[in-house]
């Protein structure tokens, strides 16, 4: 019995947003990375082509962190005290790019100086050539002093600058317009308000293909229903034609699954949690997949496993017949 | 697909003889549609006209329900493609393989262990649905033999699966007076296998290799009047299955296409590409009615039941714990009273902590509408005038000779104004995250 399967015809299409540049288009990274361009939902290739496969991330730090889960401190070992090395073993262990987030203090417990976040992104960019992206500490004033002076310093390269939050966006915006970058804009699971976010950044002149969009999630367990959702309704209004919902979306599943308890720590849990190491990668694997199929087209994670397994699980679903 | 009621009309006998109590044909049809009148009131209604209505009244995607003593499943009847439409229903069944050519002993203990696992999650205690037996020797005695294993360990529905119908005949005398769902049907041997679901009075998965494989198998098979089908579209990669179970559950809903409206099984193999959970969380999120997992380990089936939670909740209603105050291994009026907000993750976040950190405290749950610290702050449902609300409504200070208050780390901003709402009461701030909390209580209380 023939079955007429029914194809979604979409007026919209995400934009084709590349990370990075090469010495001949101005930058020093080896290669870029282009994602975006989905005129379908997610793995869908009976319908749209998909131009450009979902990449990974790894996240590294300027400096060895303190609130990190012992189970990847232990992974990345020695590297872990020093961007440069972080930087090459997280490109041997298979990132497709890096985010490298500063940390609010130095070792000393002194604040980050914009000099001390310059070379770290200096290290890293030397280390590595995979495109990059910087994200601040996470506090207002922090974030604008340091990541104004990274982008300063890294003109042309075109990183990723985040995170852009309503209350502030302005000044990164501005450092990554005048040094040829791109910006990470970050809204609390809520589509009107990542819209909202995208018009104000794209008002101030930067163009449309320099904004990824970190609807922000949560862990498994933690509120990745609202991530899932809300990924889900962007995807849709963007396939639907809605210009401002048309941006790539990056996601933080590592960051979000290694605080949760079930992956951060291996005591004091209930047995019936299992082998610590393997129920920590499956719950930042799970995570990350989960919002993949939701359409994240940027994961960022933490563990070399979570990365042979998410790529694994990227390969197979992009491979798909095209009349499955 | 519910039909309008003008699609009922034109099934009616238009003569308006209003021996249904209403003054028009149209009108009982408009009644009927809104599921206001019954069908039966009108006494001249066709077999035919009858038997398209009952038809049409029946969901998209057929509710299967697979039981055994006590224990029961219940699949499909899915109405939307997206959860934040409307919600998922019924959540997948979970079931772990075993093969005939395992060792007794192995399959019972593997077994047992499966089937009394029991993990906390938010206040639920979450389980495994059953077990799914391969008859991978062909040996009908073996299959049998294996079933009874499981059955010994277990009293959860089962799916027995093999494709030779000497050998399924074998596996359902084995633990006879039951439905198991039977797996399966193929192009081959529908017709002995769809005889065997009749016998069983059990359900029956189909399998086909494409869309159109299947959905002619289906129209076969519920001829012979078995109607309870599960559907195994045969892809076992993660893109494939993600596609074909996609366009199944679309075919049903938005075509209401009835060879295709039924639950489908889908296989999470050990060799699937990034692993079985992630196959598994593929499947759980994207449209499987029952998913069979190739291997029990508590790491890897606790992280799915956690997501099958999550993707069954309804969008609209977080889940909530009653707001009260909490008494935390016996506190005494000497200890403290640590606040938060009545968002379950985050109430279980912290009693959890606390609890079994072994240290007495009493936890004062406010009210903020269900949702976590930071959320409900931002949405101005966790705020001092609330917190001292709760302080006073719970009569807090009536239990405690110590009046301290220990806020959540996120929410320190609110200290100041909580000390003029609560005069004589200590404000500290605790940690940002639970885990922090007993050390906190050891040290800085
Ligand atoms: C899921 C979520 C939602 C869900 C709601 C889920 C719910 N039922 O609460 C939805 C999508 C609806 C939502 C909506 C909004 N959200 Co919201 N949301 C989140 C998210 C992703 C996770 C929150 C969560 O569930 N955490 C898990 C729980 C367990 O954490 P928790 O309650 O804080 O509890 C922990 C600690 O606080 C501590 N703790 C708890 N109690 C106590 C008590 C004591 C004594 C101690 C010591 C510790 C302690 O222990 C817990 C575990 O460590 C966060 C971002 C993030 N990833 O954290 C944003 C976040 C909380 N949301 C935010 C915002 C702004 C909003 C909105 C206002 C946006 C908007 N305008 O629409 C709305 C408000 C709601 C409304 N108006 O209806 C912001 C808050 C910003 C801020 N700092 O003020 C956040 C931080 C996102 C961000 N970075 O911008 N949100
Ligand atoms: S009883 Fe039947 S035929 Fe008569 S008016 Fe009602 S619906 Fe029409």
């Amino acid at each position: 019995m023939p079955v007429d399967i029914p194809k979604d015809k979409w007026p919209g299409a995400v934009r084709t947003i590349t990370l990075g540049a090469t010495p001949a288009e101005g930058g020093t990274r080896a290669r870029t990375v282009t994602v975006g361009g989905e005129k379908a939902l997610p793995y869908m290739h009976f319908e749209a082509e998909m131009p450009y496969r979902p990449v990974i991330a790894l996240e590294i730090k300027d400096r060895r962190p303190d609130d990190w889960s012992p189970l990847l401190l232990e992974e990345w070992g020695e590297a872990a005290s020093d961007p440069a090395s972080w930087a090459k073993a997280a490109e041997a262990a298979g990132a497709d790019l890096l985010v490298l987030a500063l940390s609010l203090t130095g070792a000393d417990g002194q604040p980050t100086t914009p000099a001390a976040a310059v070379a770290a992104a200096k290290a890293v960019l030397a280390a590595s050539g995979l495109p990059l992206i910087v994200f601040g500490p996470g506090q207002a004033e922090a974030d604008n002093t340091l990541l104004l002076a990274v982008a300063e310093a890294t003109k042309g390269e075109r990183l990723a600058l985040g995170i852009c939050e309503d209350k502030n966006y302005r000044t990164i915006v501005a450092a990554a317009l005048a040094n040829d970058h791109l910006v990470t804009a970050r809204t609390p699971m809520d589509v009107n308000l990542a819209k909202q976010l995208n018009i104000l950044i794209s008002d101030m002149g930067l163009p449309l293909d320099r904004i990824l969009m970190d609807p922000t999630t949560g862990a498994l367990g933690y509120g990745i229903e609202y991530g899932y959702s809300v990924m889900e309704r962007l995807r849709l209004a963007a396939l639907q034609g809605d210009a401002m919902t048309q941006f790539p979306m990056i996601v933080t599943p590592g960051f979000e699954a290694w605080k949760a308890k079930e992956a951060k720590v291996g005591q004091g849990v209930p047995a019936e949690w299992g082998n610590w190491r393997e129920r920590a990668i499956t719950w930042e694997t799970l995570t990350a997949v989960t919002l993949l199929e939701s359409g994240a087209d940027i994961v960022v994670l933490r563990h070399p496993e979570s990365v042979r397994r998410v790529r694994a699980a990227i390969d197979d679903l992009m491979t798909a017949p095209v009349t499955a | 697909m519910a039909l309008s009621g003008i699609q009922i009309y034109k099934l009616l006998p238009q003569t308006n003889c209003k021996d249904c109590g209403y003054p028009t044909c149209l009108a009982f049809a408009m009644k009927l549609a809104a599921k206001q009148a019954e069908l039966s009131s009108c006494p001249h209604v066709s077999e035919e006209a009858k038997a398209q209505l009952s038809e049409a009244a029946e969901p998209p995607i057929r509710l299967v329900t697979l039981q055994a003593d006590g224990h029961e499943i219940k699949v499909g009847n899915e109405t939307v493609l997206f959860r934040h439409e409307k919600k998922f229903f019924n959540k997948p069944g979970l079931f772990i393989r075993v093969r005939d050519t395992d060792p007794a002993e192995d399959i019972r203990a593997q077994v047992a262990a499966a089937d009394s696992y029991r993990v906390n999650y938010v206040g639920m205690a979450l389980s495994l649905d059953g077990f799914a037996v391969e008859a991978t020797s062909g040996d009908p005695g073996a299959f049998a033999s294996a079933i009874s294993a499981v059955r010994a360990a277990s009293a959860r529905p089962l799916i027995l699966i093999s494709r030779d119908p000497a050998v399924m005949a074998a596996g359902l005398r084995a633990i006879d007076g039951e439905s198991p769902l039977i797996c399966g049907a193929d192009a081959a041997n529908w017709q002995a296998m769809a005889e065997l679901a009749r016998q069983h009075n059990a359900p029956l998965a189909v399998l086909g290799n494409s869309l159109d494989e299947l959905a002619e198998l289906t129209e076969k098979i519920k001829e012979t009047g078995v109607k309870d089908l599960v559907l195994d579209h045969g892809a076992r990669s993660l893109g494939a299955a993600l596609i074909r179970q996609t366009q199944i559950r679309r075919l049903a809903l938005k075509q209401n296409f009835r060879p295709l409206g039924f639950p489908i099984i889908a296989f999470a193999g050990n060799d699937a590409p990034g692993g079985q959970a992630v196959m598994a969380a593929q499947a759980i999120a994207k449209y499987a009615g029952f998913v069979v997992l190739d291997s029990f380990a508590p790491e890897t089936v606790y992280p799915l039941l956690v997501l099958r939670e999550n993707i069954y909740t309804d969008p609209q209603k977080p889940i909530q714990v009653q707001p009260a105050l909490y008494e935390i291994n016996n506190p005494s009026p000497e200890d403290p009273v640590l606040v938060t907000t009545n968002f379950s993750i985050t109430y279980f976040s912290v009693a959890n902590e606390v609890e079994s950190s072994g240290l007495p405290a009493w936890l004062l749950v406010t009210d903020a509408e269900g949702m976590s610290v930071l959320t409900a702050w931002a949405a101005g449902k966790f705020d001092a005038e609330r917190i001292a609300k709760a302080v006073k409504g719970f009569n807090v200070a009536d239990k405690v000779s110590r009046k301290r208050l220990v806020l959540p780390g996120h929410v320190a901003v609110l200290s100041g104004e909580l000390e003029e709402e609560l005069p004589g009461w200590e404000i500290r701030v605790g940690p940002r995250e639970a885990v922090d909390l007993p050390a906190f209580m050891k040290q800085a209380l």
